[in-house]
């Protein structure tokens, strides 16, 4: 997610805010984060390393296969929950929070 | 009563319901009629997109598949969930920030080309018209089996409820249509699912169930037992898959894009208040959605305990009457190898292909077929489809229960083909006539306009469910690899790249799409025996090919776009205005 805000093409006149830049910064990072959960419960424990986790389990399921068709579910829910509730407190600190 | 009455009684009023909520609701501007003025309350837009989202194929096939696949079938549990974090995260509340009408309005404002527009117009037809033939054969099974009416008959009936609610109510109509049909279905969808886990665990909440032992007093957990009983069967353990690792990867991963690229999922977060409330929509959306979604796994594996259990080693003359039943409408066959009237289920084919049933009867009763013999042991035929159409009878369910999974899986195939009607009418009189080849239109006009496409395109629909082309079961997977492959790398290089430029945009849609064509069809239509893992790229299958379209799309993308001027000052200005969401976007 390379971000390039002036590319160097001529029209130099027009320049992102240093505000904005900031604001998307930290969303960028927030992204990242989160993105890296969601290909680690799905991808990662529900496909590459479910052989690994099918040793344990919870209940009656092997842990890798829960992962596969359970948990990495419910993991995403709690990512969007979480997204919504950082982004409310980044837009508050760049004074965005205008709700109408 | 009797359950066909039940049925009736069951499905009559719920079309009622649809229809009342969709006089109540007429659309009066085209802003209602394409994103119903954006003033859908956060919650009840998630609602309306799992109830769009969630299809004939979610609803009657997904347990099913899973019932059968195992394991294997966990790419479609976390491709068809793990999409909507994609959506809220990556493209949702930036699209509502744009604030107009469609994916190609995005499309065509971000890259300054009427071109874009239209590659994106082009991409968003095929991949709705695949998916709605979907739709309609789901309506026509729903038909055929429970309401005792000709296919035909059956997929006009449905035409004709999608035609008033869609037509007459535009997306505000469909959207409070919807809202009613998630509630529909997914009562529908929840009923048996208790009363089956709780007849085969003791426990009656599904998701717990499928962790827990089996009340049978063997103490044996149902997972093990499922491993088990299928092993001695010849079939491979339910918690292993066949599939390889990189292929379950890659369809995962192309369902997941494909989720987050599909047209008429993204439309619903085009009718929220502001980019704030597209966030908030599309957690809501995946809270409803996974209810189904975690359900789906418990029902597929009690589905198939049940089906063993209640099948194999019976003689066919005492065969529970809902075998008899599906046998009656094609779905299931009994070829007698042995002649001995048991049926023996085992892993492998009964005989070659889909059964062709002869007019004559065999020994035991049972329907006849003139398909190829094939070696093996095997002398069941079964459709995934049916698991969960006949699951309240496998479990001997009362008749109400039955009538609701009627009803249910109708109000799933309908939210979705209303929905997916909606953006085909909406890309043709708004996308092609008002930014396109008619910008003198005028509002009444474009509404009318609208109406008319969307008529057409119900017309088009109906045919594809009363002949339905020999392949398309076969495409499905063309949807949602196109998608990856076309518009899903579009629109976010519109938001996170400022460099990106028609050139490039172009390029990359056009490249995706027809290398992510040839492959499926080439597999899927041209050469369909040479459709074994042997032959596929780096053992990929053609409904995982999407993501190597997407990266192909990212590639040429990039490379188009160093070598060519970069976007307008006006351009860079747009994308500083969806990324930081300062007041409301006017929809």
């Amino acid at each position: 997610m390379s971000d390039e805000n002036n590319p160097d093409d001529g029209d130099s006149d027009y320049v992102t805010s240093e505000a904005d830049q900031a604001y998307w910064k930290a969303n960028i990072r927030l992204l990242v984060t989160l993105m890296s959960i969601w290909f680690l419960v799905s991808f990662g424990a529900g496909i590459l390393f479910r052989d690994f986790l099918d040793q344990f389990s919870i209940g009656g399921y092997p842990l890798g296969f829960w992962f596969a068709q359970q948990g990495a579910i419910y993991v995403f829910i709690a990512l969007i929950v979480i997204y919504v509730r950082q982004m409310r407190k980044i837009e508050k600190r760049f004074g965005l929070d205008d709700d109408e | 009563m009797t359950t066909q009455t039940l049925i009736y009684l069951f499905v009559g009023a719920s079309f009622a319901l649809y229809i009342g909520i969709a006089i109540a609701s007429r659309a009066g501007s085209t802003s209602e009629f394409y994103v119903a003025d954006g003033h859908v309350n956060p919650v009840v837009n998630g609602m309306a997109t799992a109830a769009d989202w969630m299809s004939a194929a979610s609803f009657i096939s997904m347990a099913g598949l899973i019932a059968f696949l195992g394991y294997d079938g966990s790419v479609y549990l976390m491709g068809w969930t793990g999409g909507y974090v994609m959506l809220a995260l990556l493209l949702a509340p930036y699209l509502r920030q744009f604030g107009q009408y469609t994916v190609p309005d995005f499309i065509g404002a971000r890259y300054y080309s009427k071109a874009a527009r239209v590659v994106a117009v082009i991409c968003l037809i095929f991949i709705s018209f695949t998916y709605i033939a979907g739709q309609m054969r789901g309506v026509g099974i729903v038909f055929s089996r429970f309401l005792e009416v000709p296919v035909d008959l059956g997929v006009i009936i449905g035409m004709g409820i999608v035609f008033i609610y869609a037509v007459l109510g535009g997306m505000k109509g469909i959207t409070y249509t919807q809202v009613a049909q998630y509630c529909v279905l997914i009562f529908a969808y929840m009923v048996p699912a208790f009363f089956i886990s709780f007849l085969v665990t003791g426990n009656p909440i599904p998701q717990v169930g499928l962790g827990s032992e089996v009340a049978d007093g063997s103490g044996m957990y149902v997972l093990q037992k499922l491993d088990a009983t299928l092993t001695d069967l010849g079939f491979t353990a339910y918690t292993d898959g066949t599939k390889s690792m990189i292929d379950i990867f890659c369809i995962t991963a192309a369902l997941m894009i494909g989720t987050a690229g599909l047209p008429h999922v993204i439309v619903r977060f085009f009718t929220v208040p502001s980019a704030r409330d597209a966030r908030r929509s599309a957690g809501w959306a995946l809270v409803f959605i996974a209810l189904l979604y975690t359900t789906a796994p418990a029902v597929g594996a009690f589905a198939r305990i049940n089906f063993v259990e209640t099948v194999n080693e019976q003689q066919y003359a005492d065969a529970p009457e809902w075998f008899t039943n599906w046998e009656a409408n094609d779905l299931i066959a009994f070829n007698d190898r042995n002649g001995d009237g048991v049926m023996q289920y085992r892993s492998g084919e009964a005989f070659a292909g889909a059964p062709v049933f002869t007019e004559e009867r065999g020994a035991s009763g049972e329907r006849l077929v003139s398909n190829d013999a094939v070696e093996g042991e095997n002398e069941v035929y079964v459709d995934r489809d049916i698991m969960v159409l006949a699951n309240p009878e496998i479990a001997n369910l009362p008749g109400w229960v039955i009538a609701l999974v009627a009803a249910g899986g109708l109000a799933a195939a309908l939210s979705t083909a209303a929905g997916l009607l909606l953006v085909i009418s909406t890309s043709i009189s708004h996308d092609l006539l008002k930014q396109t080849f008619r910008p003198q239109i005028t509002e009444k006009g474009e509404l009318m306009a609208a109406r008319i496409a969307a008529t057409a395109a119900i017309l088009v629909a109906g045919y594809l469910g009363i002949y339905p082309p020999g392949f398309v079961a076969q495409v499905v997977a063309f949807a949602f690899g196109l998608a990856a492959a076309s518009l899903f790398p579009a629109i976010f290089m519109g938001i996170f790249s400022k460099r990106m430029n028609k050139e490039g945009a172009i390029a990359g849609m056009v490249s995706g799409l027809a290398f992510t064509f040839l492959y499926i069809a080439y597999f899927k239509l041209w050469n369909p025996d040479a459709n074994v893992a042997a032959n596929w790229w780096f053992g990929i299958s053609p409904e995982g090919i999407g993501v190597i379209g997407m990266l192909i799309n990212f590639a040429v993308a990039l490379a188009v776009s160093r070598v060519t001027a970069g976007p307008p000052l006006e351009v860079r200005r747009l994308i500083d205005s969806i990324r930081v969401p300062r007041g409301a976007g006017k929809a």
